[in-house]
C-alpha cells in the first residue's frame, strides 16, 4: 500500500476516534435544539466541565500515574458519573433559570442569554480553576497496536467502545422507550404533545439531562485523549460539534452520530493531507479553520444537513 | 419612522448641551491616561453604533462582527508603516478601509444572511475566527501574533493627530457624524423597512421589500463602520496585533448594544461608555469583567431586554411575552 | 396581457413528499373581475395563493400574470409586478402603527435610496411627506384612520383586517389576493366588507379571494372555483355554483344531495 494510502488510513483511525468524542457533544447540541429550537451556547461549556471534574475526582482519588485495570475501570467509572452528574445537574438549572423564562418570547433573547451562561460559565471555571491549563493524569497506560503500517493506541480503542455504548444506549432509550417517545413527540410537536398529556417541562429537562450527560462523557474523553483540560477548550470543541450537528442534520440524532464522525475523519484527513498538498505553506494549525469552513459550506450550500434536519413547531 | 420622544425643541437643546459638554469635557480632565480611555470610548460608540445597525435596527446577530475591524486596523497597518515601505495619507486609507469592509460585509452577508438566527450567530462567529486565525498564522503579511509596530499617525493635510486630545476631537467628530447619519437612516424608510423584516420578514417580502437586498445593507453598514474605526484603532495605537480581535471582542461590543439598547442610539453610546470608562475604575476586578458581562447579559435578557436606554419600538418588541407563532403564510385551507 | 386575461393558471401542482396540496389547478381571471376560491378546509386554497405569489415553489405548472410567467421569481418581484396580498391569519407589523404599517406597503413604490436616506434630502423629506399622506388617504378609504397612530396589534380585529388590506393596497396592486377577508366578522362588519371590496373593483382592480363566507362569495363573484383535496371540482358563476352537485357534496358529505338555496 502506498503511503499516502497508509497516511489516509491512519487519519481515518484518529478521525474516528475524535469523530466519537464530536458526535457525543453534537447529540447534546442536536436533541436540545430539536426541543426548543434553541443553540444551548453554554453546552460547550457542560463538555469541559466533564474534562475539569474528572481531574478533581482522579486528584481525590490520589492517582496520578498508570493504575491496574480494576482501579482504572472503577475510577474512570466514577469520573464519568461525576462528570455526567455535575454537568447534567447544571444543565438543568440553566433550562430552568434561564431558557424556560423566554420560551415564547423574541428570537435574539434566548440566543444571547444562552451566550451569557456560556461566557459565566467559562469564566467562573477560569476564577476558580486558574488559567492554565490542567493536565489530565496519566492513568492509562498506553499501548499501541500495529496493523500493516497503522497504529491504533487502546486509547482510541477504548474511546471507540465507550462512544459507541453510549450512543447505542441513546439510540434503545430514544427509540424503545416510552420515555424516548415522549422526546420525539415533543421535538415534533410541543403543542400537539402536551395536549396528549406528556408533560412538556419534564421532557424537556430530561433532555437537558441527557444531552449535557453526553457532553461531560465526551469531555472526559477528550481530556484523557490529549491529556489537557482549558477552560476555552468548550469553545472550539462547541463549534465543531455544533458543524457536526448541522452536518447531519439539526435534530436528527442518527444525524449528529454520522455528523461528528464525518467531521472527524474529515478534520483528520484534512490536517493529515493539507502540509503535503500545500508544500508547508499551510499547516496543521489550520486544522480548525477546516471545521469552521466545513460549518460555513454547510450553512450555505445545505443547511438542512445530509440526513434531513427534525425540528418541530 | 419613530415618533420623537420629546420635541424637537428640547431635544435639539438637550443635545447642543451634551456637545457643549463633550467639547470642554477634556479642560477638567488632569490625567491623560483619562483621556487616551476616552478616545477608546469614542472608539466604541463607533464600533457599537455600526454593530447597532446590523443587530438593532435589521435585527440580525452578528457574532463576527471584529473581523471588519481587523480589517480596517490591518488595512492601515499595512499600508502605512514600515511592514512594506507604505505610507498612504490616513485620508485615502480611510476611505479604503471602509470601502473593503463593505466589501467583505457583502461577500460574507451574501450566503449567509438568509439563515435564520441562530445559525447566523455560529456562522459570523466562525468567519470571525477564521479571520483571527488568519491574521495570527499569515506571518509573511501581518507578522502574525507579533503584530504590527510603528504605524504611523493619524495625519490630515499636514494636521498629525498625535496627541490622545486631538484624537479626542477627531473621534469626537466622527461620532458626531456617525450619530447624525444613523438617525437619518433610522428615520427613513429604510429604517422603517428594517423594523418591518424584524417583525415580520415573510409579510415583508410581501410588501414587495427586497429583504435580502435590505439585510446586506445593514450589515455592509455595520461593516463599513467598523472598518474605519479599525482605521483609526491602528492610527491611534500605532500598534496592532491579533490580540485586539478576538471573539471576545465582538462579544464586548454585542454587549454594548444589548445592554445599552439595541435599536437606540443613546442607549448604545451610553453602554459604550460605560463599558470602557467603567473598567478603568474597576481594575482590580479586571479579571472578573467577562464574568459580569456574562451575568449581565442573561439577567437584562431575562428582565429588561430592550437595554438601560431602550428605543420605544424596540421595548415593545421584547416585551412580548406570548408571541402568537405566525402560521406559516397563511394556514389551512 | 395575453388574450385580455391578468392572471393565467396553468396546470398548478404543489406536493409535499407524498403529500398532493394541489394538482393540476387552472383558472384565469380577467381584468377587474372578482373571483372567489372555495372550498372545505384543508381544500389547498391558501397554497394557491402562496404559490402564486411566490411564498412557496411549486412543483409544477404556470402562472402568467400580465403576460409574464411569475413561478419562480422571487415573492418581492411579484408584488412589485403589481400581485399584493393578505393572509388568513393576518401577519401585521404588530409593534408599528396603523400608519406605519401602510407605509411599509409604500416602500416598493418610492424612489429615494440609501443617499437620501442618510443624508436627509430635500427629495427624502418630500417623498416621506408623500408616503405618511397617501397612507392616511388609504386609510381613510378603508374607514380606520380614527386608529393611524395606534399600535397595529392593539386595534379591534375588524379593523385589523381592513388594515390589512390597506397595506396591500398601498403597493398599488393590480390584483389583489384577500385570504378569507370575513372571517370572524359580525354582520355588519361583513357587509361593509362587501361595500369595500366593491369600492376597491370600482377603483380599477381585480380582486382574487379566497372566502368561507357564502354571502360574501356568492353576492359579489363574477367567478367562483372550487377546490376540494387540491383538485379543482367546479368553475362557475355564482348562480351555477349553487346547485352544482359535487359542490354541495364536497361540503357537506356525500349523501345529502339536494338543491342549496
Amino acid at each position: 500500500m502506498g503511503s499516502l494510502g497508509i497516511l489516509l488510513l491512519q487519519q481515518l483511525v484518529n478521525g474516528l476516534t475524535t469523530g466519537c468524542i464530536y458526535a457525543l457533544i453534537a447529540l447534546g447540541y442536536s436533541m436540545v435544539y430539536g426541543v426548543l429550537e434553541l443553540l444551548n451556547f453554554a453546552h460547550g461549556e457542560l463538555f469541559m466541565l466533564g474534562a475539569y471534574v474528572a481531574i478533581v475526582i482522579l486528584g481525590g482519588l490520589a492517582l496520578h500515574g498508570p493504575a491496574p485495570l480494576g482501579i482504572l475501570i472503577g475510577a474512570l467509572g466514577l469520573c464519568f458519573i461525576g462528570g455526567m452528574f455535575v454537568s447534567s445537574s447544571l444543565g438543568v438549572v440553566i433550562e430552568k433559570v434561564a431558557y424556560r423564562p423566554l420560551r415564547y418570547a423574541s428570537r435574539l433573547a434566548p440566543i444571547l442569554t444562552a451566550l451569557g451562561v456560556s461566557i459565566v460559565l467559562q469564566n467562573t471555571t477560569m476564577l476558580v480553576a486558574g488559567r492554565r491549563p490542567w493536565y489530565f493524569p496519566h492513568i492509562f497506560s498506553s499501548q499501541t497496536y500495529e496493523l500493516g503500517g497503522i497504529i491504533v493506541t487502546n486509547l482510541q480503542l477504548f474511546i471507540l467502545v465507550v462512544a459507541t455504548g453510549l450512543m447505542v444506549a441513546l439510540h434503545y432509550l430514544v427509540n424503545r422507550t416510552d420515555f424516548g417517545l415522549a422526546i420525539r413527540a415533543v421535538a415534533e410537536d410541543k403543542t400537539t404533545a402536551s395536549l396528549m398529556g406528556i408533560e412538556l417541562d419534564r421532557t424537556i429537562s430530561s433532555v437537558f439531562v441527557i444531552g449535557p450527560a453526553l457532553g461531560a462523557a465526551a469531555g472526559l474523553l477528550f481530556s484523557l485523549y490529549y491529556g489537557v483540560a482549558f477552560f476555552t477548550m468548550g469553545f472550539v470543541a462547541g463549534i465543531k460539534a455544533f458543524t457536526a450537528a448541522v452536518l447531519g442534520g439539526i435534530g436528527n440524532i442518527p444525524g449528529a452520530m454520522v455528523g461528528g464522525l464525518l467531521l472527524g475523519v474529515l478534520e483528520a484527513i484534512g490536517a493529515g493531507v493539507l502540509p503535503i498538498v500545500t508544500r508547508g505553506v499551510l499547516g496543521a494549525e489550520y486544522k480548525d479553520v477546516f471545521a469552521f469552513v466545513v460549518l460555513i459550506a454547510v450553512m450555505v450550500f445545505k443547511p438542512t444537513g445530509l440526513m434531513g434536519e427534525r425540528v418541530g413547531r | 419612522m419613530g415618533r420623537p420622544r420629546l420635541n424637537g425643541f428640547r431635544q435639539r437643546r438637550w443635545v447642543a448641551l451634551v456637545v457643549a459638554g463633550l467639547l470642554v469635557l477634556p479642560a477638567g480632565i488632569r490625567d491623560i491616561y483619562m483621556i487616551r480611555v476616552l478616545d477608546l470610548a469614542g472608539l466604541y460608540v463607533l464600533l457599537a453604533l455600526g454593530l447597532n445597525i446590523v443587530v438593532g435596527y435589521a435585527g440580525l446577530l452578528d457574532l463576527g462582527y471584529v473581523a471588519f475591524y481587523a480589517v480596517g486596523a490591518y488595512l492601515y497597518a499595512l499600508l502605512a508603516s514600515p511592514q512594506f515601505g507604505f505610507h498612504l495619507p490616513f485620508l485615502l486609507v480611510f476611505v479604503l478601509g471602509g470601502g473593503l469592509a463593505a466589501l467583505a460585509g457583502v461577500l460574507i452577508g451574501y450566503p449567509t444572511l438568509r439563515l435564520r438566527g441562530d445559525y447566523l450567530a455560529i456562522v459570523t462567529m466562525a468567519f470571525g475566527e477564521i479571520v483571527r486565525i488568519l491574521m495570527n498564522n499569515l506571518d509573511s503579511l501581518t507578522n502574525g501574533p507579533q503584530g504590527i509596530m510603528q504605524i504611523d499617525e493619524l495625519g490630515l493635510f499636514g494636521y498629525h493627530f498625535n496627541t490622545p486630545l486631538r484624537i479626542y476631537y477627531l473621534v469626537l467628530l466622527l461620532c458626531a457624524l456617525s450619530v447624525t447619519l444613523v438617525r437619518n437612516l433610522e428615520r427613513s424608510k429604510i429604517g422603517r423597512a428594517w423594523a418591518a423584516i424584524r417583525e415580520d420578514e415573510e409579510a415583508a417580502r410581501g410588501m414587495g421589500l427586497n429583504t435580502r437586498n435590505l439585510k446586506l445593507l445593514a450589515f455592509a453598514m455595520g461593516a463599513t463602520t467598523a472598518g474605519v474605526a479599525g482605521v483609526i484603532f491602528a492610527g491611534l495605537q500605532q500598534f496592532v496585533s491579533p490580540e485586539s480581535f478576538t471573539f471576545w471582542e465582538s462579544i464586548l461590543i454585542l454587549c454594548m448594544v444589548v445592554l445599552g439598547g439595541m435599536g437606540s442610539i443613546p442607549g448604545v453610546i451610553v453602554g459604550s461608555v460605560v463599558l470602557v470608562v467603567l473598567p478603568e475604575f474597576l481594575r482590580t476586578y479586571e479579571d472578573y469583567r467577562m464574568l459580569f458581562f456574562g451575568l449581565a447579559l442573561i439577567v437584562m435578557m431575562l428582565l429588561r431586554p430592550e437595554g438601560l436606554w431602550p428605543s420605544r419600538r424596540r421595548g415593545r418588541e421584547l416585551h412580548e411575552s406570548r408571541v402568537t407563532p405566525a402560521a406559516g403564510a397563511g394556514g389551512a385551507g | 396581457m395575453s388574450d385580455g386575461h391578468l392572471l393565467q393558471v396553468e396546470g398548478l401542482t404543489k406536493t409535499f413528499g407524498a403529500l398532493r396540496a394541489v394538482e393540476g389547478v387552472r383558472f384565469v381571471v380577467a381584468p377587474g373581475q372578482i373571483y372567489a376560491i372555495i372550498g372545505p378546509n384543508g381544500a389547498g386554497k391558501t397554497t394557491v395563493f402562496n404559490l402564486i405569489t411566490g411564498a412557496i415553489p411549486a412543483t409544477a405548472g404556470s402562472v402568467r400574470f400580465k403576460g409574464g410567467e411569475v413561478l419562480g421569481r422571487p415573492e418581492h418581484e411579484v408584488t412589485i409586478l403589481g400581485l399584493a396580498r393578505t393572509y388568513q391569519n393576518l401577519r401585521l407589523f404588530h409593534n408599528m402603527t396603523v400608519r406605519e404599517n401602510v407605509m411599509v406597503g409604500r416602500h416598493c413604490r418610492t424612489r429615494t435610496g440609501i443617499r437620501d436616506a442618510l443624508f436627509h434630502t430635500p427629495r427624502q423629506r418630500q417623498e416621506e411627506a408623500a408616503i405618511v399622506e397617501q397612507a392616511t388617504r388609504l386609510l381613510h378609504f378603508v374607514g380606520i384612520e380614527e386608529y393611524a397612530e395606534e399600535l397595529a396589534k392593539s386595534i379591534p380585529y375588524g379593523s385589523q383586517k381592513r388594515l390589512e388590506i390597506a397595506r396591500a393596497l398601498a403597493t398599488e396592486p393590480n390584483l389583489l389576493l384577500l385570504d378569507e377577508p370575513a372571517a370572524g366578522m359580525n354582520t355588519q362588519e361583513t357587509a361593509d366588507l362587501i361595500a369595500l371590496i366593491e369600492r376597491i373593483r370600482r377603483e380599477g382592480r381585480t380582486i382574487l379571494l379566497i372566502e368561507h363566507d357564502m354571502r360574501v362569495v356568492m353576492g359579489i363573484s363574477d367567478q367562483i372555483l372550487v377546490l376540494d383535496h387540491g383538485v379543482t371540482i367546479a368553475e362557475g358563476p355564482p348562480s351555477q355554483i349553487q346547485r352544482d352537485e359535487r359542490v354541495i357534496e364536497a361540503y357537506l358529505g356525500r349523501r345529502s344531495v339536494r338543491g342549496a338555496t
